[in-house]
């Protein structure tokens, strides 16, 4: 297996484009799945009962196979973006729904206790001691559904999407290597460096947990 | 003022944490809840802010039912110090300080400013303001928590064991800044606390509470020590509570005598030409330490002499530490000084005896004759 490098260097406008195109579907899909968690991690961690459902139900969601969702969506939004990214956020929300849960699970009691007792009302303490408080554990949830969908991108290659996937069908109708590995590494690539930038977001977004201020 | 007027708290799970109770926590003191744990102390002090709702009763704040007010306004108006401080983990100490004024709307720029003030007055160093809680002691935390609930200058003050986690010597320090801020402030204190000389310390007035939420007896310090209402009260008190009492007294009163005392460099005089024990002291009258004037081993100054250790106390000392010094003292002789640390004079121990004792005759009214507890009938049906 050896790289056909002339092929790079032709095909470098092709590979930014499904590059960008890769990593729009992902994150898109993470941004979806955090407006929709949310709300539901919030009611999943006030009312006790419905906790077990919505994490139950985020983990059936969860069982389906990829290629068996995109296949379930066609007849609703047919071979475009909207079915890609439909797909990777049903995925993204077992992961961020329970990190969220866990994260505001997390919060101390202590803590939430001296809020109320200041004078603060529910919703101001969620939105500025709880979610703060919660949130190295949510990052922590937004970085494993990140990873995960840049890297199941590519499955909707079977509904003519999937970024960078392209580029293996194509390798591999052709029996020429060279787009695989291209692939492949800019795949991993994309992952790193994503992950990369979330770990240097929540840095910035939670000095006190800095060792120095 | 607070007052508790015929109030019942009952959990859900059957508990009653408070018995109807009645009890007025006057306005500009501090009253103390005292009892073992499971008493129903923190949750009568919760019924204030309302973080725990009466069953029945009322509990009015300046003559306002409680919970005829908006919860959150309410607690607003009513400063919260809590165990282990309570602070936010993610806002840096000056934005804890400024919560509440920043929830009562004001401006972040004079919130921040009121906070810096606050940094002060409760003893912490400016450069604290930038800090995370994580970043300081456990006594420093707890300054920030009283700076927090200081911060929207509220008439009330809610303290639930405050001082229970940190070191006794750290205690000792925040008992007194306490005190000391208390005497600029007047705040109307509740404070709870299951420690017995904290209470003695602090309270003007002291309530003990009995298990199943009763409370036992309501009397400022020195007449719960003199005079217990039950054997439950004085055994929570302790063996040693007559030596408590003493603790609330303070020396001023007490006469002194002049005392013999020999500059540090002047010679030592001849035995048997005054009194055995001289008091050394400095040019400037500090006492050094006890001159043994009988045992004649040196004819230097007597500065050079070997001096037995000398504790002089002041006449905001107590009484206690009086009776506690005329024991070390090699002749029974307590050295007083002004509040410079100059030598004014002496007071026997025959005097601090007579004095303690009287501390007790004086401590309070003979207990009056009451009726024994009468059970009520929702009781006698459980």
């Amino acid at each position: 297996m050896t790289i056909d490098w002339s092929w790079l260097g032709d095909h470098t406008d092709d590979l930014t484009t499904l590059t960008l195109s890769h990593l729009q579907a992902a994150l898109t899909a993470v941004l979806l799945g955090l407006v929709i968690s949310l709300p539901l991690a919030v009611v999943a961690h006030r009312i006790r009962p419905l906790r077990g459902l919505l994490l139950g139900l985020s983990n059936v969601l969860f069982t389906i196979p990829s290629i068996a969702v995109f296949v379930l969506l066609l007849p609703v939004s047919g071979l475009t973006r909207t079915t890609t990214v439909i797909g990777l956020t049903i995925y993204t929300l077992v992961v961020l729904l329970r990190n969220t849960v866990e994260g505001l699970d997390s919060v101390p009691a202590r803590t939430k206790e001296a809020a109320k007792a200041m004078g603060t009302r529910p919703l101001r303490t969620l939105l500025t001691v709880e979610l703060p408080l919660a949130l190295p554990v949510i990052m922590a949830g937004v970085r494993i559904a990140t990873v995960m969908s840049i890297s199941l991108v590519s499955v909707a290659t079977y509904i003519g999407d999937g970024g960078l996937g392209q580029l293996f069908t194509d390798g591999f109708q052709r029996n020429f290597p060279t787009p695989v590995i291209v692939g492949v590494v800019l795949t991993i690539l994309l992952a790193v460096v994503a992950d990369a930038l979330l770990v240097a977001l929540q840095y910035a977004l939670t000095p006190w947990r800095r060792r120095r201020a | 003022m607070i007052q508790f007027d015929a109030v019942h708290k009952r959990f859900p799970n059957g508990t009653t944490a408070v018995h109807d109770l009645t009890l007025e926590m006057p306005e500009g003191g501090v009253t103390v809840l005292v009892g073992s744990s499971g008493c129903g102390k923190t949750t009568t002090l919760r019924m204030i802010n309302r973080m725990v709702e009466p069953t029945s009763g009322t509990v009015r704040v300046a003559g306002r039912d409680v919970t005829r007010q908006d919860a959150a306004e309410l607690r607003r108006s009513i400063g919260y110090v809590i165990q282990q401080a309570g602070l936010f983990p993610h806002r840096t100490v000056l934005d804890n300080i400024a919560t509440v004024p920043l929830l009562l709307g004001q401006g972040r720029k004079r919130a921040r400013a009121r906070a810096a003030e606050l940094l002060e007055t409760v003893g912490l160093a400016p450069d604290a303001a930038k800090r995370y809680p994580h970043q300081l002691s456990g006594g420093q935390q707890q300054r920030v928590g009283v700076a927090r609930a200081l911060a929207a200058d509220p008439p009330v003050l809610l303290m639930d064991e405050p001082f229970g986690a940190v070191d006794p010597v750290v205690r000792t320090q925040l008992q007194d800044e306490l005190l000391r801020l208390q005497k600029e402030l007047s705040k109307t204190i509740v404070f709870v606390t299951h420690d017995i000389d904290e209470a003695v310390r602090l309270g003007d007035q002291i309530a003990v509470f009995r298990t199943g939420g009763h409370l036992v007896q309501c009397a400022p310090p020195a007449e719960l020590l003199a005079r217990p209402a039950d054997d439950f009260v004085a055994d929570f008190l302790g063996a040693e509570r007559g030596l408590k009492l003493l603790s609330l007294t303070s020396l001023a009163e007490i006469p002194q005598t002049p005392a013999e005392t020999l500059r540090a460099d002047e010679a030592v005089p001849p035995a048997g030409t005054g009194a055995r024990w001289r008091l050394v002291t400095t040019a400037a009258g500090a006492p050094l330490g006890w001159l043994d004037a009988d045992a004649r081993h040196h004819d230097g100054p007597a500065g050079d002499a070997p001096l037995l250790p000398v504790r002089a106390l002041r006449d905001t000392d107590s009484l206690l530490s009086a009776l506690n010094e005329s024991i070390a003292s090699p002749g029974g002789l307590v050295a007083r000084v002004t509040a410079d640390g100059a030598v004014t004079g002496v007071t026997s121990r025959e005097l601090i005896h007579d004095h303690a004792g009287a501390a007790h005759v004086a401590a309070g009214p003979a207990p009056a004759v009451t009726a024994p507890a009468v059970t009520g009938p929702a009781e006698r049906a459980a």
